[in-house]
């Protein structure tokens, strides 16, 4: 599968969705011209990306008629993914993006990494989400992640393994670090070996697309990146312009990667699982409510005794 | 974990390119966001302002940028002279408005003003013609504080550190003396003694008791890496400068934030009624 994909790096405008829009749909159009089936836009790009307070106002829900409804009615044969301040039926607020296709709305991820240190606030305002999941499109499967998420390795390392061919990630990065980096800025740096990693230990396709403009003083650096399954970068937005970048994306890119380079054949699952699970029972065991007596014992043998009794209950079904 | 002494050396070289390209589009972009074309500034003949001046011209074209040289009568003839000479290279007009007569007519009412409070006096002077250019010519006001002396608090409140953008407030003393090489700004600007010439012969350096070279140095590690003030003084800094300047840092906190609003309500300006300043633009 050979498509054409359009990283659309443009800076949006802080809590004013109807100028957004009018970006998203200009960018559409564009693209559209261009032959592009697939445009991917940063995080937020509906809102801006430094809401605070503003976070509830700009909630939508997908499933309602919405701003998302009037991009998706423009999209043409396009699909799009289009990042939006989600309400949940509950009423909680996620930082999400929308997979478009079709002139509807087929996918949501809501950011499940939620910054929240240093420069970033985002848990004060978002409720994070709980699903790594991929959505099958025209494209094949795709896996979609924003921003902090592609940061921890277990997102895309899932994705991969639902059989993702590419990895979607939606950013608002800050532009940071102007001292001793050669010519680079420190974060563009940052995420260049970081798309590539996740791309080449994943043999997936990465597209990377960030935002531009600045925020109460704070610039977003662009520079968006699509990286091959081998890691090679092969299209780069503009750093700290809006730009419109435009790029093929060949899937067998991924079968000869995988050909050459087993690794998802042959990761072990079960066993990640396994110590998962052991390394996740460890770290809520309360050392200083152990018995001191039995405190030489290893925990090793203590697990596995707990999992033996439980095993034992569970055959006789006492409880 | 132990510092060496090569770790401390000096701060790793600025990308001076990088920084007029972010700084820049800051100044264009927060500006046109806010409504105005047009920014004005106080050209003192100093590296900082000078800079600033620099980075707004090519931010903005100089037709968008007004200069405003503000001496008072005992201000060294040199701070003009520069200042004529940075606007000259940069092809800024520049306005003058003489401070004298509305700081003495302060001064004559009042007595016994030490150098301090007489220093406060002409820099809040300075401010409101500033503020008044920037009404009369719908054009924002730029700060020129620097890094250094935003953590140490070396400014006036309402005064020099007054302003609507600071394009260098995030740049330490020596790096702004790297960018001011990279934009050409003449070298007798760049190496004349660091002064807010509030009084003759008034130097930062004697004022402030360190080297600009040292203490950006010692910000560097403290501030910026986050090492602990016991392993800057293991590492070679004096104990009684990091102690001088750590308190320094937390004594003048206040002028990095705004007046404290009492709490009274469930939702209250600056607790908890949290919108960015770029609010829908």
């Amino acid at each position: 599968m050979k498509f054409k994909i359009a990283l659309a790096q443009i800076a949006p405008q802080l809590g004013d969705q109807k100028a957004n829009i009018q970006k998203h749909v200009q960018a559409l159009e564009r693209a559209a011209a261009a032959g592009v089936q697939l445009i991917v836009f940063p995080e937020l790009s509906l809102t801006g990306y430094t809401l605070k307070d503003l976070t509830p106002d700009m909630a939508l829900d997908p499933d309602v008629a919405s701003p998302l409804q009037q991009i998706a009615a423009h999209s043409g044969g396009l699909s799009a993914v289009v990042g939006f301040v989600e309400q949940a039926k509950d009423f909680k607020f996620y930082n999400s993006v929308a997979f478009l296709e079709d002139k509807a709305v087929r996918h949501v991820h809501r950011k499940v990494y939620l910054p929240t240190y240093g420069m970033f606030d985002e848990k004060r305002f978002f409720a994070a989400g709980d699903l790594v999941r991929v959505a099958d499109t025209h494209f094949g499967k795709l896996g979609f992640l924003i921003c902090e998420d592609i940061w921890h390795f277990s997102t895309a390392y899932l994705l991969a393994h639902q059989g993702a061919l590419m990895i979607v990630a939606s950013m608002a990065g800050p532009g940071r670090g102007v001292r001793g980096m050669d010519s680079a800025l420190g974060s563009a740096v940052s995420w260049e070996v970081l798309t590539r990693t996740v791309a080449q230990f994943n043999t997936v396709y990465v597209v990377a697309v960030n935002r531009v403009g600045f925020e109460d003083g704070v610039n977003f650096f662009g520079g968006s990146l699509l990286v091959d399954p081998y890691g090679n970068v092969v299209a780069r937005g503009k750093t700290l312009d809006e730009d419109l970048v435009i790029a093929e994306v060949d899937f067998d890119l991924v079968r000869r990667a995988r050909a050459q380079v087993p690794l998802l054949r042959d990761e072990n699952i079960e066993l990640t699982m396994r110590e998962l699970e052991r390394i996740s029972r460890d770290r809520f065991e309360l050392p200083f409510l152990e018995d001191p007596k039995k405190k030489s014992r290893a925990s090793k043998t203590k697990v596995q005794i707990n999992s033996r009794r439980q095993k034992s209950k569970r055959k006789t079904g006492k409880r | 974990m132990d510092l060496t002494s090569e770790q401390i050396g000096a701060l790793p070289e600025l990308n001076a390119k990088l920084v007029v390209e972010i700084t820049t589009r800051f100044l264009s972009d927060e500006l046109r966001k806010a409504g105005f074309q047009k920014a004005v500034l106080g050209l003192s003949g100093g590296i900082d302002s000078s800079v600033v001046a620099a980075l707004a011209v090519r931010a903005l074209g100089a037709n968008n940028v007004i200069g405003v040289m503000m001496p008072y009568r005992t201000s060294s003839p040199q701070s003009t002279e520069d200042a004529v000479l940075l606007a000259a290279q940069i092809g800024l007009s520049t306005e003058k408005f003489d401070i004298s007569e509305m700081a003495d007519g302060y001064l004559a009412k009042r007595s016994n003003l030490n150098d301090t409070r007489r220093g406060n006096v002409f820099t809040r002077c300075r401010m409101i013609v500033l503020y008044d250019f920037s009404a009369e010519r719908n054009a924002l006001v730029l700060g020129t504080s620097n890094k250094t002396e935003l953590l140490l608090g070396y400014g006036t409140l309402f005064g020099d550190l007054a302003s609507a953008l600071n394009p260098i407030g995030d740049l330490y003393k020596t790096e702004i003396r790297q960018l001011a090489r990279f934009l050409d700004i003449p070298e007798r600007i760049i190496s004349k003694p660091p002064t807010a010439d509030l009084w003759a012969g008034q130097s930062d350096e004697t004022e402030l008791g360190f080297s600009y070279d040292e203490v950006d140095r010692l910000l560097y590690h403290c501030v910026d890496l986050r090492f602990s003030g016991a392993q800057l003084v293991a590492s070679g800094f004096s104990e009684s400068l990091v102690t001088r300047v750590v308190e320094r840092i937390r004594r003048n906190q206040f002028k990095r934030r705004g007046p404290l609003v009492c709490k009274l309500s469930p939702r209250s300006v600056t607790h908890d009624f949290l919108y960015p300043r770029d609010w829908g633009t």
